[in-house]
């Protein structure tokens, strides 16, 4: 390990994390936004599920690398071609969590907020929403911290962030700089995931802390 | 009680969590290159001006490929052009060519350090059969597309070849690849995977050398793979890029071309016309002038064996050529 | 021509499915570089989260693995194997195993933590043994989320066996790797729709195998949503 390589470089290690936390952190965020009323439809609807179920199962089993190529014609080497494929991947994992917190929602809190007059958008977001947070969240967990970890793989298409030092290491058979690129993507991944568990709490007060 | 406390902290993880995002992204510099190819382009012809000769203009995009000798051309490019006042954005590491050529061709690109040779066959003219540098430079101007044109070559080459481990090239005697005949079939190949099919790959070895080998593992460009797969034995000739340090440092033997199988390929600004103006072009050519094959691979040790900052190297080489 | 034309074209293309480095090749190559990973993952996680969802003990380390798995870069484990052992199998066997333990064994070790406890109580009960316990009554009630964690991994696994290619082995990776370097998208857009293809042949594997395996009792409690 090179402490001489690290101490050199550390404009380049901040600058190459914070192009991580933009291109990692951005997509889920998108993904959540898009997520809820694709999910909330697809409760709605029940015959418009399994095919976005089926969509979501194939678009993720796209390889990263072949989605950016593919998106190469359209958006170019840019930041936009990375963050739109790994919104896609997120959509894949929260949209099925939406489904599936919208109906773990009681029958019995649903029908309460119909016989206190409240209308379905208004049941939507001040009752089931809510109520769904949990697993919700549990999907931008995951949705998230795959984001940031995949987000390397932009590198391969020139989209700059830590992935460059596995790449640059390789190439030179310079472990550090691979050591460097693991710790820190593990970091924000998991620090991120620890600020989503923090907001979960406490969107859900009700729920006992575990 | 526990509402509002939640509540507040709520509210402040998820203002933690945008304050991080709108930081990272307000202050990360790619984002300045998702401009729409269309939008750098009419911005770089309009400050590229013939008018205004001889002055910084407006920011040039550098771009380098993603192997590490590619990397610190586009350093040294880049703070040269640096010294002479020119605002510069690097790209670096983009990919192979199939990915940047098109790039430069728009105009997202402004300036990539390029081989003269294989830009000629693999991107501009495959049937193409210049085979010196004069050759090459002369067919480059005339099929580059309109928006692109070559500088002056520098006399560094990094070329493809076919190297043997100093005990192989022992055993069968080998100087040159015409030696290889009666060993090719038993012999395993192996390159980077475009050697497949490139003509001046297992195409040209066969047309040029009548060499057939018993098989092709695809591998990497030059690198780690392919020297360990070298050294190992699991191919017996391989294509090592002539700058390569480890052929000093792994005792290689690299066999000679006597049918230039491989054309020239001196290291080269490929650059975008609109793009361009006097000041940038007379920096690059003075670049070009200082960058032997010597100082190549030299810089490639530091960089590659020592692990030295690109940044450093580039910047030692300038000041040691004075043009820093 | 559109990303489709293009994988469409290279596919009906008779001369990709002959001769060395042919589509069938890749494809079996593929199922190789994934199918051995995904053995040795089961091999060691299923019985690991039996083992912990049983017991209890090391419940905790699920717990974080559950969450850290997914933030490992593959590609940079892959890139530090390459720079320590160069251009071998196990380059590109210890990542894949590493990464494809962790839903295996995080969903064994839910499917059988998860088990009833008072059928747990009453298997007690019956003076089944431990092993018994496990064998005769968890497991074939953890079935469905085995399966789910077997086929999240298989899925990760097929999916990232593309990357393969780069530390110079074979798979659908190779067309893509290859047509990448050599300027030509139509094997580059081929070999990627082969491998989705595939993941979905590998989704629909598992869904008739969770049809076969697993009682008709617990898979009609699975569908109650």
């Amino acid at each position: 390990m090179s402490w001489t390589w690290i101490s050199t470089n550390g404009a380049l290690i901040w600058q190459l994390t914070r192009e991580q936390i933009y291109i990692g952190v951005l997509p889920p965020l998108i993904g959540l936004v898009i997520s809820l009323p694709l999910g909330v439809l697809a409760v709605r609807w029940r015959w418009f599920y399994p095919p976005t179920l089926t969509a979501v199962n194939v678009i993720y089993a796209i390889p990263a690398l072949a989605l950016f190529t593919a998106l190469i014609p359209a958006l170019g080497l840019s930041d936009t071609n990375v963050i739109v494929a790994l919104t896609a991947y997120s959509l894949c994992i929260i949209v099925p969590n939406v489904v599936a917190g919208l109906r773990g929602v009681p029958a019995a809190a649903r029908q309460a907020a119909t016989a206190m007059g409240y209308g379905p958008l208004r049941r939507l977001v001040t009752v089931e929403l809510p109520l769904a947070v949990p697993v919700i969240m549990g999907g931008l967990r995951v949705a998230m911290v795959s984001s940031i970890s995949l987000a390397s793989i932009g590198q391969l298409i020139g989209v700059s962030s830590l992935g460059y030092l596995f790449i640059d290491g390789e190439q030179r058979a310079f472990p550090t700089e691979i050591y460097v690129g693991l710790i820190l993507i593990i970091a924000i991944a998991l620090a991120c995931d620890l600020i989503l568990v923090g907001v979960r709490r406490a969107l859900t007060p009700w729920v006992a802390r575990l | 009680m526990l509402t509002r406390r939640a509540a507040t902290g709520g509210i402040a993880a998820v203002a933690a969590v945008a304050l991080a995002a709108v930081a990272a992204c307000s202050s990360s510099s790619s984002s300045s290159s998702s401009s729409s190819p269309a939008a750098s382009a009419s911005s770089s012809s309009s400050s590229s001006n013939p008018l205004s000769q001889g002055g910084a203009s407006g920011t040039v995009v550098v771009g380098s490929a993603n192997f590490p000798e590619n990397e610190l051309l586009a350093e040294i490019y880049i703070q040269a052009l640096q010294a002479k006042g020119i605002k510069v954005t690097p790209k670096l590491n983009i990919g192979s060519r199939e990915v940047y050529y098109p790039q430069i061709q728009k105009g997202t690109i402004s300036i990539i350090p390029e081989y003269n040779g294989t830009l000629l066959t693999v991107a501009v003219d495959p049937t193409s059969t210049a085979k010196t540098t004069t050759e090459v430079d002369a067919a480059l101007a005339a099929k580059l597309p309109s928006t692109l044109e070559v500088l002056n070559p520098a006399s560094a080459t990094d070329s493809d070849s076919v190297t043997v481990t100093a005990a192989t090239a022992a055993k069968d005697h080998l100087k040159s690849i015409a030696d290889l005949k009666p060993y090719a079939a038993s012999m395993v190949f192996g390159g980077p995977p475009e050697f497949k099919t490139r003509s001046d790959g297992l195409a040209g070895l066969k047309t040029n050398y009548g060499l057939t080998f018993k098989g092709f593992d695809p591998l990497d460009e030059s690198g780690p793979i392919t020297l360990a797969a070298l050294t190992d034995g699991k191919v017996q000739a391989a294509d090592v890029f002539t700058t390569t340090p480890q052929i000093i440092s792994d005792k290689l033997v690299t066999l000679a071309d006597p049918k230039f199988n491989f054309a020239a390929q001196n290291v080269i600004p490929l650059v975008y016309k609109p793009a361009m103006n006097s000041t940038i072009t007379s920096t690059l050519n003075a670049v070009s002038a200082k960058l032997t094959t010597a100082a190549l691979l030299q810089m490639d040790a530091a960089v590659i064996l020592q692990h030295a900052n690109y940044s450093t190297v580039a910047a030692g080489f300038l000041k040691a050529q004075g043009l820093s | 021509m559109s990303f489709f034309t293009y994988a469409w074209d290279w596919v009906t293309q008779s001369a990709n499915w002959h001769g060395s480095g042919s589509i069938p090749q890749q494809i079996l190559a593929q199922l190789g570089y994934s199918a051995l990973p995904l053995l040795i993952a089961a091999v060691i996680g299923i019985p690991a989260g039996v083992a912990i969802g049983h017991t209890g003990r090391g419940a905790v380390l699920v717990v974080n693995l559950a969450n850290g798995w997914r933030a490992i870069p593959t590609l940079g484990l892959l890139v530090l194997l390459v720079v320590y052992l160069g251009f071998s199998i196990l380059t590109w066997l210890l990542p894949l195993v590493v990464l494809a333990i962790p839903p295996i064994l995080v969903n064994a070790y839910e499917g059988v933590a998860g088990v009833d406890p008072g059928v747990r109580d009453a298997a007690k009960g019956a003076g089944m043994t431990s092993w018994q316990q496990v064998t005769r009554v968890e497991v074939p009630i953890a079935l469905p989320l085995i399966l789910v964690g077997l086929r999240t991994s298989a899925i990760f696994v097929v999916a990232t066996a593309t990357l393969a290619a780069y530390i110079g082995l074979g798979g659908l990776g190779r067309f893509i790797v290859d047509g990448l370097d050599s300027y030509q998208y139509g094997p580059v857009a081929g070999g990627a729709l082969l491998v989705v293809i595939l993941a979905v042949l590998v989704l629909a594997f598992f869904a008739g195998l969770s049809r076969l395996v697993v009682p008709a009792g617990l898979r009609k409690q699975g569908k109650t949503e």
